[in-house]
């Protein structure tokens, strides 16, 4: 029942918007993973972010990808969090941890270990809309304890323009989506972060973009 | 389903899709001639227009108010795309909502057929009402530069394209042989066609350049072949699909390729001003929907302001 809603949310509604009210330029489209386990890492402006990389990929793999999302935001309330999870179908998780508290990263291990994939905003929460923030740690070390897992980088642009953090009107822009290649886990993490800020950084150069502010 | 295309519109159809099949074709045998070349772009442009002419005949066929809607999106991917490439402001993110239901506003107006409102909402009440909106969100840096890019490309890509759907409704009773959407195949068959006249033309003669500093690739001897030899095709072709005589004809077919060279070389000022290559990728082998609709912008109002002077 939930996965049937899940289809329809995602294969009626949600690409009706994406692929008709804003439209998409996809670059490097054949980047893309074609079954799990992998984690999919991008920049975060938008709630329409993750609508947009769930879109990217064909409704077979459907019910395997999950967004991983903070808890506190998420599953706020018993019915909201019925829809992000059962729903949206994300993977929720801890973002502030108290002592004793065990790996709040369990959870995506898990889920890697069975296969999935999951879409990864490592900026935490959305930023400043179409402005680089630097990534938090959190996905080296999903990284390290999955070292043969890929990594694929996506940038996206635009979305922050069409749909920025508190605003509830949607306005239609094109939007870009850069794939970048896969990483690979480089034995430490803080290589591993420098080398993944880097592979974000030329991303974001491949594109032209126009100014707004 | 109401079907009451006129013969003669038919039968351009048909012709449309000779020529689809003769250019598939003669593609397959470059490939199978040649099967090293790159002729990605070639090929992705020829499947482009069958699917437009497609779109274009499905939408034809079911009725009247389809084919409007159809340039109603042509205009929302038009505008969108406008609006995605140039710099635009954070502060107008609900003035370009407004903007965009400007839209279907202004084809409401092209289906009920009030050419009152048709023609002046646009120059008058959004030229109007846009930067109202602006003044009360209270953003005054750059005001001007965003108001005037907005007006711009409402009135070239809302405004502009607007009236090749507008020669849809036009009364039939003028133009028994072919509708008003012989017109329209006219008008958008005529201005494509000047597009690649041209660039044959100036690939075969090209010498001396025409605008070295907006488009470097055009020359004196492509837009004259092309003037000339659309202009013939008007003639021969003006009988079938309008009410245009033979000198009205001439001159619709001068008006039309001077005019789509200006649409053309207009877009391409713009996207040298803005440094794109292609307005975008909509159009697999055009690039975006501005490449494809350059000319249109400027060929569409012009040709329908001849035709309704001289007949309606």
């Amino acid at each position: 029942m939930a996965l049937l809603l899940r289809f329809l949310f995602y294969a009626v509604f949600i690409r009706s918007i994406v692929l008709i009210v804003l439209g998409l330029h996809v670059r490097h489209r054949e980047r893309l993973p074609r079954h799990g386990p992998a984690i999919i890492v991008a920049n975060h402006n938008s709630h329409l972010d993750t609508m947009v990389l769930m879109s990217l990929f064909p409704l077979r793999l459907l019910p395997k990808l999950h967004p991983v999302a903070a808890m506190d935001y998420f599953l706020s309330s018993s019915l909201f969090s019925w829809f992000t999870v059962k729903v949206v179908g994300i993977l929720p998780i801890k973002r502030t941890i108290a002592r004793g508290d065990d790996n709040p990263l369990a959870p995506c291990d898990r889920a890697l270990a069975e296969g999935q994939m999951l879409i990864v905003f490592p900026e935490g929460s959305r930023g400043e809309p179409e402005q680089l923030q630097s990534f938090k740690g959190g996905i080296a070390r999903l990284a390290e304890s999955n070292p043969a897992v890929p990594v694929i980088p996506v940038f996206l642009h635009g979305l922050g323009k069409a749909l920025p953090k508190g605003e509830a009107l949607l306005v239609p822009f094109f939007c870009d989506i850069f794939v970048g290649e896969r990483l690979l886990w480089t034995g430490d993490r803080r290589s591993y972060m420098r080398q993944l800020d880097e592979r974000m950084r030329q991303l974001a150069l491949e594109g032209n973009f126009p100014t707004w502010e | 389903m109401q079907f009451e295309v006129a013969p003669n519109v038919l039968v351009a159809l048909g012709g449309l899709y000779v020529i689809l099949v003769i250019a598939s074709a003669w593609v397959g045998m470059l490939r199978w001639r040649a099967p090293q070349k790159d002729r990605t772009e070639l090929v992705q442009r020829i499947r482009s227009w069958w699917i437009i002419v497609t779109l274009f005949t499905v939408a034809m066929v079911m009725s009247r108010t389809v084919l409007v809607i159809f340039f109603a999106f042509v205009s929302f991917l038009a505008l969108k795309e406008y609006l995605s490439v140039v710099p635009t402001r954070r502060a107008d993110r609900r003035v370009l909502f407004w903007a965009y239901l400007a839209i279907p506003v202004q084809y409401y107006w092209v289906a009920q057929a009030w050419y009152g409102m048709f023609i002046i909402f646009i120059p008058v009440y959004v030229f109007l009402m846009l930067p109202l909106r602006m003044v009360v969100i209270g953003e005054t840096k750059e005001f001007l530069r965003a108001a005037g890019t907005l007006h711009w490309g409402i009135m070239t890509l809302v405004f502009g394209i607007s009236h090749i759907a507008y020669l849809l409704v036009l009364p039939e009773t003028k133009n028994p042989a072919a509708g008003g959407a012989g017109l329209v195949l006219f008008l958008v068959f005529l201005t494509q066609f000047n597009d690649v006249a041209q660039y044959i033309w100036g690939k075969m003669l090209g010498r001396h350049k025409i605008i070295p500093h907006v488009s470097p690739n055009k020359t004196w001897e492509g837009f004259l072949g092309g003037v000339a030899t659309t202009t013939l095709l008007s003639i021969v072709s003006a009988t079938w699909l309008t009410p245009l005589r033979i000198e009205s004809a001439a001159v619709a077919g001068l008006l039309i390729s001077v005019a789509g060279f200006i649409g053309d070389v207009t877009i391409s000022a713009l996207k040298r001003d803005i440094g794109l290559k292609d307005s975008g990728s909509m159009l697999p082998g055009h690039g975006g929907i501005l490449d494809r609709i350059d000319s249109l912008t400027y060929t569409a109002p012009l040709f329908f302001h001849f035709v309704y002077y001289l007949y309606y």
